[in-house]
């Protein structure tokens, strides 16, 4: 049985929903990440497995625990919010033992645990300072540290790094990753930012609207969105109108295509195909590549590794982003004006129903 | 048709999803659910009932049948008891018009010009509240009383009636004006004014269009307090009103005089009515401003302008000398032989009048009354917001606990007063043993001053991270660790500000504790209305002059307190 199963969990504020039927298993020891749109529900969902908002329908069983009803000070979690919630009077010492000191730990072995939880986040020698005088970045892995003290078997954090200038939140994300492996604490992360899930996350649960959109790997996500709505948060898509022209092939503007249309696609009146920027091929391509067509070039933009090219194809009123590496670039050096032949090979295109 | 079998997945649907779910509740939060239901049912009990006793009585005849609405029959049928509410009405709104403009440009030339010595201005502009109402009245009595010094500018006239009452109300209530106005003008957006320079408005215009309408709701705030003490204010009709009579004089002749108690019941009732009005436009107006104030709004800094600025200053000085020359009057009259046959210095209304006729006791309990508020009474409202805002759970509880809360503003000292007689003396109340004691009128003076104070620990508690208790619990951590430790600590100063609230109240209320004093608990605010009576003004200025030397002294220890714990806590307060 998984570490922590959500079953047909609901939530209205009022008439509002916040949150419909979502079921979700977590595994013990995973990085599972929250990501969706602003209002989609997620801090909404990580409060009810805390405690801290009450369902209004559902269960939620943890480590075998029916916790449904159960107080927060009954359940087993370490919470970061987004605001830190670090105790200002306190020392950054007393904040990270406060868990400890209701525990009846001796006072050396909590000096020494506290210790060990400073050095573990990487700042051993701030116990004696004050939350105010510790950086965004800094404060914020004192209050992961205030969380793991007490060593919880869940860890909730909810967009702890969005507080954070760029580049500070660059590296937190692998401190954090590198300590939730260390640890092997099943942890829950809640953002809005794909690039922050997709390279934390074991597995991304994608959320739009008070449901789960999608659940799976942070590949899975990317190369095989479930939905258009995944398809187009995650990541920059190229996502057109089709027609269904074949048993493996699709119209769009003047253009056809072959690839996989799946059962689900197949049965709906309109279709929509989706490929990603970087799944455009240009180099070996001629006239009789399948799946390819001639591109007029509109703009270039330098991108560094990359550059992103918008490009239009005949008969498809709808700008198309292609993006080129450095030796693409350098061998085809595509112009604004130019004509640019491009293929879109069949096994990277995929087909949804309209919406 | 088939049955479906108890237990089964079918017959179990339906039934979980339609009964509502509810939370566990932890031993701990049941702690804070029944320390929030006994602070309810303290306030009901201190507050509401006295309150609805008053419903009652006023319904009831001397024998305590019931009597519908004859009482208010009666009431109206007698033109010299209707006369008070008009007195009342009248002279309430005079003060209030003369006090606003007064106020107004005060605080205007506080925010907005660059007179020297503001601090000091400011300071003296609040020294009124540091002391009884009725101090002015005395004053004004050594004034331009029948002996007073400046009798002759009155000619004919006598200050005592509607002209003393209205000059010392207007002193008594120009700083509680002129606070509200200061925060009003001082929250105007510096921008507007940029923008209005910028497309070349005029001074004048300016004043106009962005100044008036930016204080607005401030302006109607200090109207409404000012009327609201006005009206309720007992001390100085007392003093200086001669045989002009206003409400919160009806209701002390009737009770204490007369032991009319129905018709007592019946004056409070109509008392109660212009203070509710002016309580709901002020509740609706400061819900109005608070969504007009824009966390980005940038804040004004006035540009020096010779001749505005010495107009400015010549209004506040003129205005702080005279408020100096109400305050000293009643001092300097304190030290004087004979009044006014011998004005040699001398301490004999302390020694004489005070010590030796045995009335320096009053002031003694008056200090104890006032420490028992700033201690137990601020820490009990403190802890009641604290479990109003930071706990979860027992919803239905919470808006009455709420209500009781605020409630106190709109009821006047004398009401409540007279709610308490009229609740705690029969014989018959389990509680009636705490009537005559120093405990009713530690209860009364908290009660009476309990919304400005739990308004300030609300402001205080909502300012604080939101999260702890969350962050707290999930530590398994119970509220009161984290009440002790970490939310008294930071919100200390609001708690030092109650506590000086509830102390100079204390020290200088009359209203609520007039009904209420026994002989062993008589206090020195009461000491000065019966001194007053028997004639003994210079005692009664003695009397005066030591409370508000007291609520000075006091003053500047909280104020170091304060500061001392700034510097202490200042490696985390930034
Ligand atoms: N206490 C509440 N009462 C009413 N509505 C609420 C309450 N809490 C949340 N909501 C609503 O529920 C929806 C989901 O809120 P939630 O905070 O879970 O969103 P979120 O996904 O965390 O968004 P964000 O990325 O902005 O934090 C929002 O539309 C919000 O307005
Ligand atoms: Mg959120």
């Amino acid at each position: 049985m998984d570490f922590l199963v959500l079953s047909h969990v609901q939530k209205r504020f009022g008439d509002f929903v916040a949150l419909e039927d979502v079921s979700l298993e977590v595994h013990r020891g995973e990085f599972l990440c929250l990501l969706g749109p602003s209002g989609c529900g997620k801090t909404t969902l990580l409060r009810i497995i805390a405690g801290l908002e009450l369902q209004s329908a559902g269960t939620i069983v943890q480590a075998g625990r029916d916790i449904s009803l159960l107080p927060p000070m009954e359940r087993d979690y370490g919470i970061v919010f987004q605001s830190y919630a670090l105790f200002p009077n306190l020392s950054v010492a007393d904040n990270v033992a406060y868990g400890l000191v209701n525990r009846k730990v001796a006072r050396a072995q909590r000096a020494a645990r506290v210790a060990e939880l400073l050095a573990l986040v990487g700042l051993p020698d701030s116990g004696a300072k004050f939350p105010g005088q510790l950086s965004g970045g800094q404060q914020q892995r004192i209050a992961i540290a205030r969380a793991l003290a007490t060593s919880p078997a869940l860890l909730l954090l909810d967009e702890p790094l969005s507080a954070l200038d760029a580049r500070v939140r660059v590296r937190l994300r692998g401190e954090i990753r590198g300590l939730q492996q260390r640890l092997g604490v099943t942890t829950i992360l809640v953002t809005h930012d794909q690039e922050e899930a997709l390279t934390m996350a074991d597995r991304i649960v994608v959320m739009k609207d008070g449901a789960i959109e999608q659940v799976g790997t942070p590949s899975d996500v990317y190369l095989r969105p479930a939905t258009p709505f995944v398809a187009d948060f995650v990541g920059k898509t190229n996502l057109l109108p089709a027609q269904r022209a074949g048993e493996r092939r699709v119209q769009v503007g003047a253009q056809r295509f072959e690839c996989e249309i799946s059962a689900t696609a197949r049965d709906g009146a309109g279709l929509r195909i989706f490929f990603r920027p970087e799944d455009v091929v240009v180099r070996g391509v001629h006239g009789a590549t399948p799946n390819s067509a001639a591109a007029v070039v509109e703009k270039i933009e330098f991108l560094g590794a990359y550059s992103r090219v918008t490009f239009r194809l005949n008969g498809i009123d709808q700008p198309l982003f292609a993006d080129l590496s450095l030796n693409d670039m350098a061998e085809f050096h595509p112009r604004p004006g130019d004509t640019l032949r491009v293929s879109l090979p069949a096994d990277r295109l995929r087909v949804f129903a309209a919406a | 048709m088939s049955q479906v079998a108890p237990g089964h997945p079918l017959s179990e649907g339906p039934a979980r999803a339609r009964r509502a779910m509810r939370m566990g509740v932890h031993w701990t939060d049941r702690v804070a659910h029944g320390l929030l239901i006994l602070a309810g049912l303290a306030l009901a009990l201190f507050l509401l009932a006295p309150m609805a006793v008053i419903l009652a009585k006023s319904v009831e005849d001397r024998a305590g049948e019931f009597v519908g609405l004859a009482n208010f029959a009666q009431y109206f049928a007698t033109p010299a008891l209707l006369r008070s509410i008009w007195n009342s009405v009248w002279v309430s709104s005079l003060v209030t018009v003369l006090t606003l403009p007064l106020a107004f440009t005060f605080a205007y030339a506080l925010t907005r010009s660059g007179i020297r010595w503001k601090t000091l201005l400011r300071n003296v502009a609040l020294v009124p509240i540091l002391a009884p109402s009725l101090l002015a009245a005395i004053s004004f009595i050594f004034w331009f009383g029948n002996q007073g010094v400046l009798k002759p500018l009155m000619g004919e006239g006598q200050i005592y009636g509607a002209p003393g009452i209205v000059g010392s109300m207007v002193f008594a209530t120009f700083p509680h004006a002129l606070m509200i106005l200061v925060t009003a003008l001082s929250l105007t957006d510096a921008r507007l004014y940029e923008a209005a320079d910028s497309l070349g408005t005029s001074a004048a215009r300016k004043f106009f269009t962005i100044t008036v309408p930016g204080a607005k709701y401030g302006l109607i705030s200090a109207a409404m307090v000012v009327f609201t003490y006005a009206i309720s204010d007992f001390g100085i009709p007392k003093v200086i009103g001669g045989n002009f009579n206003m409400l919160a004089t009806d209701i002390f002749k009737l009770v204490i005089g007369q032991q009319d108690f129905a018709k007592g019941a019946v004056v409070a009732i109509i008392l109660l009515v212009p203070v509710a009005v002016t309580y709901g436009v002020d509740a609706y107006v400061q819900k109005r401003q608070s969504a007009l104030l824009s966390a980005r709004s940038v804040p004004y800094v006035p540009r020096r302008s010779r001749g505005f600025d010495w107009a400015m200053a010549v209004f506040c000085w003129t205005l702080a000398l005279l408020m100096l020359a109400v305050l000293g009057m009643a001092i300097y009259a304190s030290f004087v032989k004979l009044w006014p046959y011998n004005f040699s210095f001398s301490l004999d209304h302390y020694r004489l009048g005070l010590i030796d006729a045995g009335i320096f006791g009053a002031y003694l309990n008056s200090l104890h009354l006032a420490a028992w508020c700033a201690t137990l009474g601020a820490a009990f409202i403190f802890a009641t917001a604290y479990l109003l805002e930071k706990t979860r759970g027992l919803d239905a509880w919470r808006p009455f606990v709420r209500l009781m809360a605020v409630l106190p503003m709109g009821v006047p000292g004398m009401v409540l007063g007279l709610g308490y007689i009229f609740f705690f003396v029969p014989e018959g109340n389990p509680l009636h043993f705490i009537y005559g004691t120093m405990a009713i009128l530690v209860l009364i003076t908290v009660v009476h001053y309990y919304s400005s104070s739990h308004l300030t620990a609300v402001t205080a508690l909502k300012q604080i991270d939101n999260e702890f208790e969350a962050v707290s619990a999930s530590l398994r951590v119970p509220f009161w660790r984290t009440f002790f430790r970490v939310t008294v600590p930071v919100c200390l100063p609001a708690m030092l500000d109650i506590s000086r609230y509830l102390f100079v109240n204390a020290m200088t209320t009359v209203s609520a504790v007039v009904f209420l004093y026994s002989p062993r608990t008589m206090l020195a605010s009461v000491a000065i209305v019966n001194l007053d009576e028997a004639g003994d003004i210079g005692p009664a200025a003695a009397m005066a002059s030591l409370i508000v030397v007291t609520s000075a002294l006091v003053c500047g220890l909280y104020y170091f307190a304060q500061a001392w714990l700034d510097k202490r806590t200042q490696a985390w307060r930034h």
